[in-house]
């Protein structure tokens, strides 16, 4: 094989990797999220279908399929049919630079489960996140439904309130490390204090950290933050009028985002694959290990919220946002321009 | 492969440019823009300069085009209704856009004789740093923050007249 053509068969590998296990995992993370949603509030949640109900994502993939697609007469027909597949796409676009627990050797080559090691990692997602709003934008303008144009409006000021706050809480963690490339800032975590878990950025940049989780479960609409679907006031918000696949395809969505997210604060706040205590191996199979366990803590915490939090209201939201986190982030990036500056004199 | 890219999304830059004008709704307009801008962001970084590219998406792709879209959905505007084209108009927009691109070529053409190639530069995002903050171009910088700085004021003492 030529070495292009190799390059491009292990590209297409590791997509369809990616990609099957995100699917696999969002099916799944629906029924955990419903059974421990259950046993939070003593019930016990979905299970019937196949052991302890394991089997319940697949019968409701199976129910949303057959059921009947409805688009509303007054629909933008084109944007509604295209803000599902937007969703979904830039959903999937976010995956692509994040890495997937620690390099491996295989026959004799060094490999990652990361689709794409792009220098710009960290801003790549940034500006991937960016454009997710417009799904939510387009869902709720061209269903040409009060309540979704509410939602969507809602969601757009809301994404784009916190996702400054979330740009800003990386800017610490990539000064410490001295680039925008997700491994490298993983590597920097490792280096410092000889090892030991300490040295992650979720302890040195514990004000970074803070606003990172806040601000991302907001830009994932999750419960504290999830007004976009206020089911009280709004039906279901942007999503209301979807029905059938074009609603599976927008649920995907949202878990998918979720699911980046912990893997992206798994990479630059929990010191990714590494075990972090000196002595313990984070290499090979161990790493995906450390990996994982740090990824479905969080992912966990997320549920937890969920079965614990009410809901935000929209002043407070607005007024959390832009005059809490925006600042607190601003002086920190301060402190921590400050504490570089020395430390390279 | 870089050159199919280039054609594939320089292509689609371009034609969604197109519908920005030709579309009589102000929403599609606007997502055709988006297009336009994201298409754009590609170009950079086949240009070699991922940095940029990524800025490209996120402000204008992502911030200033979600304030656009926001007013757009807060006011509520609808189609705009088709008016009949009229030959002559149409004619002398396309002669003019014509004479422009004509007088541009000419100019490149007399400026730059020699065949247009891209000098080797380093567009890493630490290069752009060290040119746009060391004294070269810092107060140009800094002198253009207080500019935008002055816009924010301005819009703040528009929005609210009653001190």
């Amino acid at each position: 094989m030529t070495p292009l053509l190799e390059e491009l068969v292990i590209a297409i590998v590791k997509i369809a990797l990616v990609v099957g296990a995100l699917l696999g995992l969002f099916s799944l993370m629906t029924w955990i999220e419903r059974r421990a949603l259950a046993f939070m509030q003593f019930r016990l949640g979905p299970n019937r279908t196949g052991p302890i109900g394991i089997l319940q994502p697949i019968a409701d993939g199976i129910k949303l399929f057959f059921k009947e697609e409805v688009m509303p007469a007054a629909a933008h027909k084109w944007a509604f049919l295209a803000a599902p597949v937007l969703a979904v796409t830039t959903a999937l676009l976010a995956v692509a630079v994040v890495p997937y627990g620690p390099p491996f050797t295989l026959l004799g080559r060094r490999l990652q489960i990361q689709i794409a090691d792009v220098d710009v990692g960290v801003l790549f997602i940034f500006a991937i996140a960016a454009l997710g709003v417009y799904s939510v934008v387009l869902a709720g303008w061209a269903a040409n439904n009060k309540f979704t144009l509410l939602g969507g409006l809602r969601s757009s000021a809301q994404m784009f309130s916190y996702e400054l706050a979330l740009g800003l809480s990386w800017v610490g963690v990539i000064m410490l490390a001295g680039s925008f490339r997700i491994t490298d800032i993983v590597d920097a975590q490792a280096g410092m204090a000889r090892g030991w878990f300490f040295g992650w950025n979720a302890f040195v940049q514990f004000p970074a950290c803070l606003v990172y989780f806040v601000a991302a479960t907001a830009e994932v609409a999750r419960i504290p933050f999830d007004l976009p679907e206020g089911e009280t006031e709004l039906v279901a918000g942007f999503h209301t009028e979807y029905s059938s696949m074009r609603f599976a395809l927008m649920q995907m969505a949202e878990y998918i985002n979720m699911i980046t997210v912990a893997v992206l604060g798994t990479s630059l706040f929990l010191g990714g694959w590494h075990s972090g205590i000196p002595g313990v191996p984070s290499d090979g199979l161990f790493g995906f290990v450390w990996w994982g366990l740090k990824v479905s803590s969080i992912l966990f915490v997320f549920i937890w919220l969920r079965g614990t939090l009410p809901r935000f209201r929209y002043d407070q939201l607005m007024r959390f946002g832009w005059k809490v986190l925006i600042p607190v982030t601003a002086v920190w990036i301060l402190i921590t321009a400050t504490g570089v500056a020395l430390a390279s004199r | 492969m870089d050159a199919i890219l280039f054609y594939v999304f320089g292509g689609l830059a371009v034609a969604s440019a197109v519908v920005v004008i030709a579309q009589r709704n102000p929403m599609y307009s606007a997502f055709a823009l988006i297009l336009t801008l994201c298409s754009l962001s590609v170009v950079f970084a086949l240009l070699g300069s991922p940095f940029i590219a990524a800025l490209q998406v996120i402000v204008y792709a992502g911030a200033i085009m979600v304030l656009f879209l926001f007013v757009l959905m807060l006011l509520n505007v609808t189609r705009e209704e088709d008016r009949p084209v009229r030959g002559g108009r149409t004619l002398r927009g396309v002669a003019l856009a014509l004479v422009v691109l004509l007088v541009l070529e000419v100019g490149t053409v007399l400026l730059r004789p020699e065949p247009a190639t891209m000098p080797p530069f380093d567009s890493s995002t630490r290069r752009m740093a060290e040119v746009l903050f060391t004294p070269h171009f810092l107060y140009v910088f800094e002198a253009t923050s207080v500019l935008i700085l002055a816009a924010l004021v301005g819009a703040v003492a528009l929005a609210k007249k009653d001190f």
